[in-house]
């Protein structure tokens, strides 16, 4: 079984939610962002998505589109986001990382090539952005080889006859785009997510997380009372930037101040009980 | 003559792109989930309309009385004797209402949009041509428009950016990266992703997801049906030569596609050299690029080892783009047309021989395609024959080639 299946099942029994926040690799600086990572599982991480960092981001608001550019200021490399989930692996065996990223670095890496090193460094599963189903055959075959999970994205706009083509090969979990737009933007209502998860698992048995929008504890907890996940993604970057001095690095507030804010986040998901 | 001919044979070069949007390894349909179901959407609206004899009746009646077609194939008889070689013929797309090639796409994809029961459009733009198209149709129409527009170019296309007002767009201002045609372009997909309920995304070139590079290409197809005719009606026989200037390379593919199954017109693509093919300041992504996916699609782009995107630099912020069209990439891998590079310089030296031999101000893009015509013509015999593509005016330019000619306007 998969670190990203075993944590779902652990879950599952303890009747609780999962929190999966996000941090981009190198942002500001390798040793930050690695901080930050280690310190994620003890202020409430279940699971970790880990941001590749890429030039064009297209389909994500102004946070991420500035954490990455300070990312690979901060000498991001796929080469290094591999080298940082190694580095964590070597005291975390349990918790599972998800690269989050965009095709062209994978490609440039050389497909295979990446899924094999990924798994040797300790990551579970590939969200890639901008590589829908009908383009996959790029990963699926390498991914599966290596024991990688693809995470499938759905949005408000999958209709219901298109939702066996968007998980056709997806495993690990589901992820809702829960608005129709960018990242860290509008938040759905619960009303629209009370309407999205039952379609979502009928078409599925794969744990399902929302995530864009999601900025406080309440609406953390609010996601994962329907879901089976939340991802915070933009309201943790807002956190971290504003942590940083005037020339953009890190402060000594950098790191606690995105632990505290996790906790903060960690502690209202759950409470959320799921006893069914 | 229909403005969007494409019947072909299996065995024809113009039969692409693929069920999956592909011309041999390029292109294909790279976006977030959200946005799949609307190329969908917009790919079966575009077959209907394709098959519907109605809405080829209406493109070639807006195409006729509103753009101004067909534009016509002028034999440049002093620029031939002075570079004495080839005769060359300039096909007139700056003649154009607003003055280029952009309104032939943007006239299809409005018609289509309006179709669809879009109500607001938004498009992005480098030097403003094609926001400028766009913003005539919106306001031809009555729809709602936004166009995005890198910093740097609302800055160095400060006319552009008024006339676009004035017809009524919002001129949104790209700061985000270097803040020039990508980084509009990255900003126009977010706005569509954004407001997917009620907003079409009118793309300017044959680059982006499918189906956006076919339909641009069908689109401005009508400039290679329109060469064809005239040009045997002028000469009895088809060109030697067709030169045209790439960015993302909608002027190119629109001259060349009806010619891709005749063997014996050579094609040739200019791209932007900048600073020169090897200074690192460039935007000649075939030539010094690798392919890669950005934009919805699988294509050479400038980029380092990373897969990072790399800034390209042209004296014309309407070339200056990473990538091209992929239907070019396939093209150029398979030999069928030719990919070389025109410098800034260059096209500093076209832009007034054509001004001066012609009485033609051609826009800065254009004047590429002419600077390579321009060592390509003296080459060739007197009984030879090439085709510029002329893609737009360059009364747009002349700020930009002031300051560069040390005049202060």
């Amino acid at each position: 079984m998969s670190r990203i299946a075993r944590r779902f099942a652990t879950l599952r029994a303890q009747g609780r939610g999962a929190l999966i926040p996000y941090v981009e690799a190198c942002d500001p600086d390798y040793d930050t962002a690695l901080a930050i990572l280690r310190g994620m599982p003890a202020a409430g991480a279940d699971l970790i998505e880990v941001g590749v960092p890429f030039s064009d981001p297209s389909a994500d608001g102004p946070t991420i589109q500035k954490a990455a550019l300070r990312g690979l200021k901060g000498g991001s490399t796929m080469k290094r986001v591999l080298e940082m989930v190694r580095a964590f692996r070597e005291g975390d065996d349990e918790t599972p990382i998800i690269l989050m990223g965009y095709t062209n670095p994978i490609e440039a890496y050389g497909a295979e090539r990446f899924c094999t090193d990924a798994k040797a460094a300790g990551v579970d599963g590939l969200i890639v952005v901008d590589m829908p189903p009908e383009e996959a055959d790029l990963l699926a075959g390498p991914a599966a080889a290596s024991g990688l999970d693809i995470i499938r994205l759905v949005a408000p706009t999958t209709p219901d006859e298109r939702l066996p083509v968007v998980f056709n090969g997806a495993s690990g979990f589901v992820y809702y785009v829960s608005i129709t737009g960018v990242t860290g933007t509008r938040t759905a209502s619960t009303n629209e997510l009370a309407q999205a998860l039952p379609r979502l698992r009928k078409a599925t048995d794969l744990p399902i997380a929302i995530g864009f929008g999601i900025r406080t504890p309440e609406l953390a907890a609010n996601a994962v009372s329907v879901a089976d996940a939340a991802v915070v993604a933009s309201a943790l970057l807002n956190t971290l930037e504003g942590s940083l001095d005037a020339d953009g690095k890190a402060t000594a507030t950098t790191v606690p101040a995105v632990l505290d804010q996790l906790r903060g986040l960690a502690d209202a998901v759950h409470a959320v009980s799921k006893t069914t | 003559m229909s403005a969007t001919d494409t019947q072909a044979g299996a065995n024809s070069l113009r039969s692409g792109p693929d069920g999956r949007g592909r011309f041999g390894i390029f292109g294909g349909r790279f976006v977030a989930e959200t946005l799949m179901p609307l190329l969908l959407e917009l790919d079966a609206a575009y077959t209907a309309a394709q098959a519907d004899p109605e809405f080829h009746r209406e493109l070639d009646y807006y195409l006729k009385d509103y753009v101004g077609r067909p534009s016509p194939l002028w034999l440049a008889r002093r620029m031939t004797e002075q570079l004495g070689g080839a005769r060359i013929y300039m096909k007139r797309e700056e003649l154009n209402h607003t003055g280029s090639h952009k309104l032939n796409n943007v006239m299809g994809q409005i018609l289509l949009a309006r179709r669809m029961g879009r109500t607001r459009i938004v498009a992005e733009t480098g030097a403003g041509q094609h926001g400028v198209a766009t913003a005539t149709v919106c306001a031809l129409f009555g729809m709602k428009c936004a166009i995005y527009m890198g910093a740097t170019d609302v800055e160095r296309q400060k006319p552009n950016v008024f006339r676009m007002r004035l017809l009524g767009a919002e001129v949104v201002p790209v700061t985000a990266g270097a803040g020039t045609l990508k980084d509009a372009m990255n900003e126009a997909m977010r706005d569509w992703v954004t407001n997917v309920h009620d907003t079409y995304f009118l793309v300017g070139t044959v680059a982006g997801p499918h189906p956006y590079p076919q339909m641009v290409r069908d689109f401005q197809s009508i400039i290679g049906v329109e060469t064809k005719e005239q040009i045997m009606e002028a000469e009895g026989r088809l060109p030697d030569a067709i030169v045209a200037a790439i960015g993302g390379g909608s002027n190119a593919m629109g001259i060349f596609h009806p010619f891709l199954d005749d063997p014996e017109v050579k094609l040739i693509g200019v791209e932007a050299a900048g600073c020169g093919l090897d200074s690192g300041r460039t935007a000649a992504s075939i030539e010094r690029g690798r392919p890669g996916v950005l934009h919805g699609n699988r294509t050479y782009l400038l980029q380092d080892e990373d897969g990072q995107i790399t800034e390209a630099h042209s004296i014309s912020a309407g070339l200056d783009y990473p990538g091209v069209g992929p239907e070019h990439s396939w093209l150029s891998d398979i030999g069928r047309a030719e990919y070389v590079g025109a410098t800034d310089q260059e096209a500093l030296d076209a832009f007034q021989l054509c001004t001066r031999t012609e009485g033609i101000i051609p826009a800065l893009e254009s004047a590429h395609a002419i600077a390579y015509a321009a060592k390509l013509a003296p080459t060739m015999g007197r009984d030879q024959i090439i085709v510029i593509n002329i893609s737009g005016r360059g009364d747009k330019d002349i700020f930009t080639v002031a300051e560069h000619l040390g005049v202060k306007l």
